[in-house]
């Protein structure tokens, strides 16, 4: 028995937190075990039609991911797995997970999906959500990863079609289930939510009425991919609705069910969905949402809310609808609900809950083998300084599990657990996976080409239409071509030795596969012809699936005429292939954090755990930023305790120098190799390498103008207001609190987000001090978001005043005599209000630090509208820039609280690992050059450029453009912009595209 | 006017009764029971085949084959009464009376005349009266639902589980287990409505694009019942969206291939 630490995680979950923790420590040097009780990873987003609030299509922004998951040489997934036993302890645990029988030879599936076809029994599609029927054999969609069927034994007659149809012998009708034993050090529990189930709200009928359905089915009724191929449709009749109603809050904020917390993510979904269906529906749809509070308190969320209202017509009503009748003769609904005050009753085609989330099923299972507490929802526990870690050592938790949460923000969360799962086992990075080896490359340099063209069936989905075998006969007549064969599977494993065979034999030096698509398989086989010594670039390939067998599917003569066309096509691009070089660059392991608030020394010290040093600088004489504004938490914890903790061990530790009255004054270089200069206050300078930069500069609190602020002692922000009562001069009977001051205005139309939880925070926090004070807030919408509620709830409870307030009718703050008077509207009583306060405390905007826009110039990274940093994609890459290496979390990012914070200092410091923990980068070898005798040092491309690798260089007087190679993503944006054509793009060179140009379309001319 | 009606016997080889065989053309001609068309094994007879005359205007048909254990070819008989299990589910279905068809054994050698079963038979059909698809101005509504029903029986779904029933509910499938008959029956009920109706939706919209409610109201089965089989009949590229009209997806089938 060692007691060794083991360099692995188990993570539990597949969804798009899982996958992002399995990468992060993927890339960061640990094996990884993805654990998914479904047969495929993807979780809840694979299901989803576009996200909010970019309305991206959500399987194509989550594809890249899941292929990346299922090639990645150091994660292993165990799909239709559970964990079942736990022993051990952090460093060292023992899982057992029990892996249900697919019943099919993993190895050998193709996913080519014969079986499915031919399959006699149907079950009901639980993918999508029951709105159709699958085969007994099957995958849950196309992009399923791992690509590999199962048979639902529940449904399946054990006919034997599959077996005899399967041409990949495939079928394993003896597989039982097994039991694996796994060695890790750390566990990360990413297992998702259970959506609510609607059939508990029986007064909304669902489940009895037929056009009533879930935000979830929704979901799949809009997506093209889905059982109605993206119309939307009534499922009584198949007619497409003209007036939709979304109900908000089904199975949250309900107390009356136990779920009193808010799901955090309908209110934007909800608005989603009626975007994008009145984007779906030809006629002029009529969409409403009767909603509580909009809860649209993320980033740039407000901008959706205001385009759903003013570009796309929703209508909003504050009401929860008491009930839904149907007519049974046009299955049309009637929603009852209040509306200022009088009963109404209104008829809609269809009606969509927006369903809440819950605990995922199995929670106190999953809780009960790992020894770990569950909050009183049966949610994971954690606390608010510690959000990702479980209430075991070595256990971490992100996503939904943690607390229902939306998209970026469970992936943000997942980096962090990430982080928190690879400091356990830092000592062992690099241990339990295998680096790969290669022969060296072959020098093809002198060789003429001799081009080897492998053409696949892929079962029947290829061969079945095209005929082949006249495919690999016209390959082989081609100039160059010396060898051609058909593949039933191109990608099989047994097929990659054959290719590497053949490679050998006819000492071939290009390699085209003719199958399906390059984003997929690209990587395999570019990997294959590199196992066999050739330069990976010396390899194309051919799509004639997607874009021929499947599009031509009643027309095979065609499709194999064309199939032909594009193997000539490829052919002739082949011929003029170049090997390329992939760059390798440096990494200085040294990490370079600007600003010393809670997320900055987190991110530093999460790193300083891996092992890496950091340089964590902070303009102010002192560490701790914002949190040292904070005297208690909403959640009743210690703010001032943590902070001195955590300045305590970022001081003691000797990985970290801390530079105080120190700025960050210029950043040069590229990913793995920054040089960057600190400036001190004095006037000093320093400069240092580091390989990332993560930028956690904060924000500030905005300086009221409005509501007399500044010119009556009375009126004060809540910051003040939280100083006076944590000191103990709070005195008043009377207190009065506006929300969204400066924020949701014209000038700042987003939420600031952590305003409501300050109010609540200081009004629960006054009705301790002293029960008897009036406290009145008014505000726009409660966005008590998640198990916030709780407080809005206990508030209320505690006889806090909630008076809604709209712009048309904004409160008005007068001063008499130094008597503070308020007037307001009440709208339950439909009448002005007066009242003489004795303290107005504003709940004023967050704002982005003004320093950002001097580092953002710095580093060329772009900021928002709102002016805080804009990472590089708002729903999957939270924490990135677009620049590779440099990083952001924390308030630079946007408003957002402690635990926030700590989650995405934590994810920064993850994302920054992946580069760090390499010695070297291995980049993209497919990219730009140029030729600087012909550049004219114009600068257009280097405008162009959107990764920000094009310099201008000067050299003997001359002013020329440079590719920082390390940058470079390959996309050629600039040569085909250039005007003197001094930049080429390797792999896509103008000769290339032409020669595939001149190739298609010659011979069509012939004929 | 005396109904005669037309009934088509299809007999097996070996178990053609002798009175049957020796009849000449003569005597028949006083005594035209049925009309009688030799296979050399009842199970050969393909369900398509017996419902195509039906769909030809046979007022009945009767399959005679020999008894188990005798079948001429081990177990052809076994898989005839497969096959007449599910036409019978789908006559039901398409409105034409079930009992217009009969599965009779009987010996090449047997002393009873042969001639009382079809006697019987034809009594039967006499009483239904003459086939509402004979005579050549056939029930329009009929004739489509035994095309549909024909086609059913000629796509692979049916005809992997007519096929291989036996092998499920007695020998033993894939996994070592047996199917209990009524389990097996169960959904066979379920496949062949199914089957029905989507092969009905198809030659329903071969002609013209139609919308949900239109097959619906056709067909007389509620809305949402249609647009659940045609969710499954676009995934089986069986139709397809062809336009949509005002707030009406109207949807045409696609050519099977």
């Amino acid at each position: 028995m060692t007691e060794a630490k083991v360099g692995a995680t188990l993570v539990v979950g597949g969804g798009v937190a899982g996958i992002q923790a399995a990468l992060d420590l993927a890339d960061s040097g640990f094996k990884v075990y993805l654990l998914d009780k479904s047969p495929s990873i993807g979780g809840v987003m694979a299901r989803l039609d576009k996200t909010f609030p970019t309305n991206d299509c959500s399987m194509c922004i989550l594809a890249p991911k899941l292929v990346a998951t299922g090639r990645h040489p150091n994660i292993n997934l165990i799909t239709s797995g559970e964990l079942i036993e736990l022993t051990g302890k952090a460093g060292n645990f023992e899982a057992k997970v029990r892996k249900r029988s697919r019943y099919i030879n993993e190895e050998k599936c193709n996913g080519c999906g014969l079986c499915a076809q031919k399959c006699p029994v149907e079950a009901v599609d639980t993918f999508n959500e029951s709105l159709s029927n699958r085969s007994a054999i099957y995958v849950d969609y196309p992009q399923a990863v791992p690509l590999k069927f199962i048979i639902d034994r529940e449904k399946c007659i054990g006919c034997g079609t599959c077996q005899e149809i399967c041409k990949a012998k495939a079928i394993e009708y003896d597989q039982q289930d097994s039991e694996i034993a796994l060695k890790v050090g750390s566990i990360i529990l990413a297992p998702g939510f259970e959506p609510f189930d609607a059939t508990l709200k029986s007064e909304y009928g669902y489940g009895r009425f037929p056009n009533v359905v879930t935000s979830i089915e929704f979901e799949r009724i809009l997506s093209a991919s889905g059982p109605y191929g993206g119309l939307v449709l009534r499922s009584s009749d198949g007619e497409i609705p003209k007036k939709i109603a979304f109900i908000q809050c089904v199975g949250s904020r309900d107390a009356q069910i136990g779920n009193n917390y808010c799901s955090a993510a309908c209110c934007m979904y909800g608005i989603k969905e009626a975007i994008i269906a009145k984007e779906h529906v030809p006629i002029n749809l009529s969409c409403t949402i009767f909603y509580m509070d909009i809860r649209a308190y993320g980033k740039e969320f407000d901008d959706y809310y205001i385009r759903a209202q003013e570009e796309y017509d929703i209508r909003f009503v504050r009401s929860r609808p008491a009930r839904i009748t149907e007519d049974p003769r046009t299955n049309n609904l009637y929603l009852y609900y209040i509306e200022d005050e009088g009963p109404r009753t209104e008829e809609f085609d269809m009606v969509v809950l927006s369903i809440g989330m819950q605990p995922p099923k199995n929670a106190q299972t999953l809780a009960n083998v790992l020894g770990i507490q569950l909050n009183r929802y049966n949610f994971c526990q954690t606390s608010v300084f510690s959000p990702v870690e479980a209430s075991k050592p070595g256990v971490f938790v992100c996503g939904a599990f943690a607390a229902p949460k939306d998209i970026p923000e469970s992936v943000a969360q997942a980096s962090g657990a990430a982080a928190k799962a690879m400091a356990v086992i830092a000592s062992e990075r690099g241990k339990e996976i295998v680096g790969k080896e290669y022969p060296p490359e072959r020098d093809v340099s002198q060789e003429e080409p001799r081009i080897g063209v492998f053409v696949c069936h892929c079962g029947i989905n290829i061969g079945g239409v095209v005929n082949v075998p006249e495919v690999v006969e016209y390959a082989k007549k081609l100039p160059n071509v010396v060898y051609a064969e058909a593949n039933l599977y191109t990608c099989s494993q047994d097929t990659q030795g054959i290719i590497r065979e053949k490679i050998n034999e006819h000492c071939l030096n290009r390699v085209i596969v003719a199958s399906c698509t390059p984003r997929t398989h690209e990587p395999l086989f570019k990997e294959t012809v590199r196992e066999a010594g050739l330069n990976p670039y010396l390899f194309e390939m051919v799509n004639i699936r997607d874009q021929c067998s499947w599009v031509h599917m009643h027309e095979p003569i065609e499709a194999t005429e064309k199939a032909k066309e594009l193997v000539r096509s490829v052919v002739a691009k082949a011929r003029l292939l170049k090997p390329l070089k992939k760059p390798i660059i440096n990494v200085t392991p040294i990490g370079l954090v600007i600003g010393g608030g809670v997320s900055g020394m987190t991110a530093a010290l999460e790193l300083a755990k891996q092992g890496f040093e950091v340089h964590l600088v902070e303009r102010e004489k002192k560490l701790g930023g914002h949190l040292r504004q904070i005297h208690y938490m909403l959640e009743g914890k210690n703010p001032t305790e943590y902070l001195d903790k955590l300045i305590n061990k970022v001081a003691k530790n000797r990985k970290i120098r801390i530079h105080l009255n120190a700025e960050v004054t210029e950043v040069n270089g590229f990913v793995g190799n920054f040089r960057s200069r600190i400036t001190y206050n004095n006037g000093e300078e320093k400069e240092v390498e580091n390989g990332i930069v993560i930028v956690a500069t904060g924000a500030t609190e905005y300086k009221p103008v409005e509501y007399l602020y500044g010119n009556s002692p009375g009126v004060m922000t809540q910051h003040e207001l939280e100083e006076k009562l944590a000191k103990g001069e709070f005195k008043a009977e009377n207190v009065v609190m506006i929300q969204c001051v400066g924020a949701r205005t014209e000038e700042r139309p987003n939420c600031s987000r952590i305003c409501c939880g300050q109010a609540l925070k200081n009004a629960l926090k006054i009705k301790d001090v002293n029960p008897e004070v009036e406290v009145y807030v008014l505000y726009k919408d409660v966005r008590s978001y998640g198990f916030k509620e709780d407080y809005y709830r206990e508030a209320a409870a505690k006889g806090v005043l909630f008076i809604n307030y709209t712009d048309d009718r904004k409160p008005k703050v007068t001063s008499e005599n130094g008597n503070l008077k308020i007037t307001f509207w009440e709208p339950i009583i439909k009448e002005e209000m007066k009242l003489e306060p004795d303290i107005i405390a504003l709940s004023a905007a967050t704002i982005p630090n003004p320093d950002n826009k001097r580092i953002a110039e710095m580093l060329k990274v772009p900021l928002t509208k709102d002016g805080f940093f804009l990472e590089a994609h708002m729903k999957l890459r939270p924490v990135d820039f677009q620049t590779d290496g440099i990083f952001l979390c924390g308030m630079a990012h946007s408003p957002k609280f402690v635990d926030e914070s700590i989650s995405q200092a934590c994810a920064a410091a993850a994302r920054a690992a992946t580069i760090l923990s390499k010695k070297t980068l291995e980049m993209e070898g497919a990219i730009a050059h140029v030729d600087e005798d012909f550049c004219g040092g114009c600068r257009i491309c280097e405008n162009l450029c959107p990764y920000s690798a094009i310099e201008m260089k000067e050299k003997d007087g001359k002013v020329t453009a440079h590719i920082i190679e390390a940058l470079c993503k390959g996309c050629g944006v600039c040569g085909a912009a250039c005007p003197t054509k001094a930049i080429t793009l390797g792999h896509f060179t103008n000769e290339e595209i032409m020669a595939q140009v001149k190739a298609t379309l010659l011979e069509e001319l012939k004929a | 006017m005396v109904f005669r009606p037309k009934i088509i016997g299809f007999v097996c080889n070996w178990s053609m009764p002798k009175e049957v065989e020796i009849s000449s053309p003569r005597e028949m001609r006083g005594y035209p029971k049925m009309h009688v068309l030799r296979v050399m094994c009842i199970g050969r007879v393909d369900p398509v085949i017996v419902l195509d005359t039906f769909a030809k205007g046979a007022d009945g048909v009767l399959l005679v084959g020999c008894p188990t254990p005798d079948c001429h070819y081990v177990e052809g008989n076994i898989q005839a009464e497969n096959k007449v299990k599910v036409l019978k589910k789908l006559l039901m279905l398409t409105g034409l009376e079930p009992e217009r068809l009969r599965l009779e054994w009987a010996y090449a050698t047997e002393v009873e005349p042969f001639s009382t079963v079809v006697d019987d038979f034809r009594n039967q059909i006499i009483k239904f009266g003459q086939s509402p698809l004979a005579g050549g101005q056939s029930d329009e509504r009929i004739l489509l639902n035994v095309s549909a029903a024909k086609n059913a029986v000629a796509d692979f779904r049916l005809r992997v589980f007519t096929g291989r029933e036996e092998e499920l509910t007695e020998a033993m499938n894939v996994y070592g287990e047996i199917i209990p008959q009524g389990e097996f029956d169960n959904l066979l009920d379920e496949i062949v409505n199914e089957e029905f109706l989507r092969h009905k939706i198809h030659l329903l919209t071969r002609q013209e694009p139609l919308s949900v409610k239109e097959i619906a109201a056709n067909m007389n089965v509620k809305p949402a019942m249609i647009l659940r089989h045609i969710v499954d009949m676009r995934r089986k590229r069986m139709i397809a969206l062809d336009h949509v009209e005002e707030a009406t997806p109207l949807y045409k089938a696609l050519e099977v291939q």
